[in-house]
């Protein structure tokens, strides 16, 4: 109950401190219609309704991983820069249960991205989205919020110990958008391409999103895409101690 | 037992310079310091900048893991049980660092307040008493952006406080605080140790360590060099007599060709708005004033007086023998 009531409150604080920010709020106003306008642009090409529709779907989910994977690079950085990240480390919690609000609140600020870019799609391009199973789409929106969250997560627990770390997350952000099928069926890809495209949790939030959409069964999506997701926090927690232990041992946790 | 045990404690950064040919360096910051502070005990570890203050407290708030040696919390290792020693610290810094700007004060201490798993029924009470302890009531729901430097310190100790910690790290907390804010938390810091809390106060304020500390350490390029209480330092430089010389541009050659001189023992300066204070240290039984004027040929000279050793000149003294 405790670790809930830090977990609930650490996410509340950080998505207060995060939307408070007028240049990632500019950024996250920003997303939604660069990605959702190329999208379109891209897609209405080929005169398809659906792919329109695919395109979509896909720049929303674009939105939720370009705001976790830029957010939670730079999140620990600011806590660096803040003189704060010492503090963080000097509480008795568990480290991980400080960082995993982290990654959580960058993937609420995903939300917004998401309906963003639904809306302008379909106020500029007319895109009417049906959801086809309305329950199913509700269910798989959160599970990929949770899974990208904890993906984030992952991604922060690194930064505790190197300072450049922040690079990763934002280099991180482009080839996930290809790996993971946001644009472009899995299919179109190589092969050896696909195990590292099954390891990444929105790779399963996608498919599960577009096909609660259009009426397939997203059950087995949503399981992996919550199942990845257990795994990264899993990791994260277990190399929580080891990452903070050498930021210890090098003195880096100070460094800016 | 100690509350506060530094054993032969060392700590060695490695650090680089250039780009493409990287040319690795160890320095070492913290050199086999040892010391124990007792249940209620304020003290104080003094030394210039650089002298390795603040990278002996961080080895003991569990932030640094040492090179070398030990050190524990009320029985607890820094290293092996760092989680019972942070249940047990509260750890306040100097300077601006150290809050979330974009949030209130309020924000802060609650946040803070969970993560040093404060009661969830004594986080409110709590944070409004410290917030009257620190005089920050009334202030709480601003963003800390717009507070002043003595305000986010008085955050800070408020913040190392939440959980009611039996043992305090102060790291320099007065430093850059304007003189009435350095005296209004010198007297919380006090306060602290009349209701018995045990204090390490990192500080290179003479006058602070003197009014604040029940003993005190010296600390000079990474070594202890002297320990007591502050009369016991002064009592070391009691001997001698100071002479201070007002002097309006003093080249540096100047000053040590006064170092320099038989019976000397230290020698710094202070600057005092336009002129310089040139403070020299001299045994006892020698009268060094006509000599030491002899030498300052052509600099242009102010008041001159002879006064009793201080606990700064203590100081000055231990720190100018290890040079």
């Amino acid at each position: 109950m405790r670790t809930l009531r830090l977990i609930g409150l650490g996410w509340l604080f950080q998505f207060k401190q995060m939307s408070r920010s007028s240049f990632d709020s500019f950024l996250a106003i920003l997303w939604p219609i660069f990605f959702g306008t190329v999208a379109f642009f891209m897609f209405q090409q080929g005169g398809d309704p659906d792919a329109l529709i695919y395109a979509g779907l896909g720049a929303a989910v674009m939105g939720i991983w370009t705001a976790t994977s830029m957010a939670a690079g730079t999140s620990l950085q600011r806590e660096r820069w803040l003189g704060t990240l010492e503090l963080l480390v000097a509480a008795p919690q568990h480290f991980s249960l400080i960082i995993l609000p982290v990654g959580l609140a960058t993937s609420t600020i995903g939300v917004y991205c998401m309906v963003a870019t639904i809306l302008w799609g379909r106020l500029v391009f007319g895109i009417e989205l049906t959801i086809e199973q309305p329950l199913l789409f509700a269910l798989a929106i959160p599970a990929t919020l949770l899974s990208v969250g904890a993906l984030g997560f992952l991604i922060a627990v690194a930064f505790a110990r190197y300072r450049h770390a922040w690079a990763l997350g934002s280099m991180s952000e482009y080839p996930v958008w290809l790996i993971c099928g946001f644009l472009v069926p899995l299919t179109l890809l190589p092969d050896w391409v696909r195990p590292i495209s099954w390891l990444l949790a929105p790779t399963w939030g996608m498919n599960a999103i577009r096909d609660a959409a259009t009426g397939a069964a997203p059950l087995a999506d949503i399981a992996m895409c919550l199942l990845l997701g257990a795994a990264y926090v899993v990791i994260g927690v277990l190399v929580t101690d080891r990452v903070l232990h050498a930021a210890r041992a090098r003195a880096s946790l100070s460094l800016t | 037992m100690a509350v506060v045990e530094a054993l032969d404690l060392h700590r060695t950064y490695r650090t680089s310079t250039g780009t493409l040919r990287r040319k690795w360096k160890n320095v070492e910051a913290v050199r086999g310091v040892s010391f124990e502070i007792q249940e209620g005990e304020l003290f104080g570890l003094l030394g210039p900048n650089g002298a390795g203050k603040t990278t002996t407290i961080k080895m003991l708030i569990t932030l640094l893991i040492p090179t070398k040696g030990t050190a524990r919390v009320l029985g607890h290792d820094v290293v092996r049980d760092a989680r019972e020693v942070r249940k047990n610290i509260g750890y306040v810094f100097g300077g601006e660092r150290g809050v979330y700007e974009r949030l209130s004060g309020y924000d802060n201490l609650r946040y803070f307040a969970e993560l040093y798993g404060v009661p969830p029924k004594e986080i409110r009470p709590r944070i409004e008493s410290l917030l009257q302890l620190v005089g920050l009531k009334g202030r709480e729901q601003e963003r800390t952006e717009g507070y002043s430097r003595g305000m986010k310190q008085r955050l800070h100790i408020a913040r190392g406080l939440l959980h009611d910690p039996p043992v305090v790290f102060l790291d320099e907390p007065t430093i850059g605080l304007d003189p009435v804010g350095a005296r209004e938390l010198r007297a919380t810091i006090a306060s602290l140790a009349d209701a018995g809390k045990t204090i390490l106060l990192t500080t290179h304020y003479m006058f602070e360590a003197d009014a604040l500390c029940d003993r005190i350490a010296v600390i000079n390029r990474g070594e202890i060099v002297a320990e007591g209480t502050p009369a016991d330092l002064k009592r070391g430089v009691a001997e001698g007599t100071v002479v201070e010389v007002e002097v309006f541009g003093i080249p540096e050659q100047t000053v040590e060709r006064v170092r320099e001189l038989s019976g000397v023992v230290a020698v710094s300066v202070e600057e005092r708005e336009q002129a310089q204070a040139l403070i020299v240290q001299t045994q006892a039984d020698v009268e060094l004033t006509q000599s030491i004027l002899g030498q300052l040929d052509g600099a242009n000279v102010g008041r001159i007086s002879r006064r009793e050793p201080t606990l700064e000149d203590a100081y000055v003294s231990l720190v100018s023998a290890e040079e």
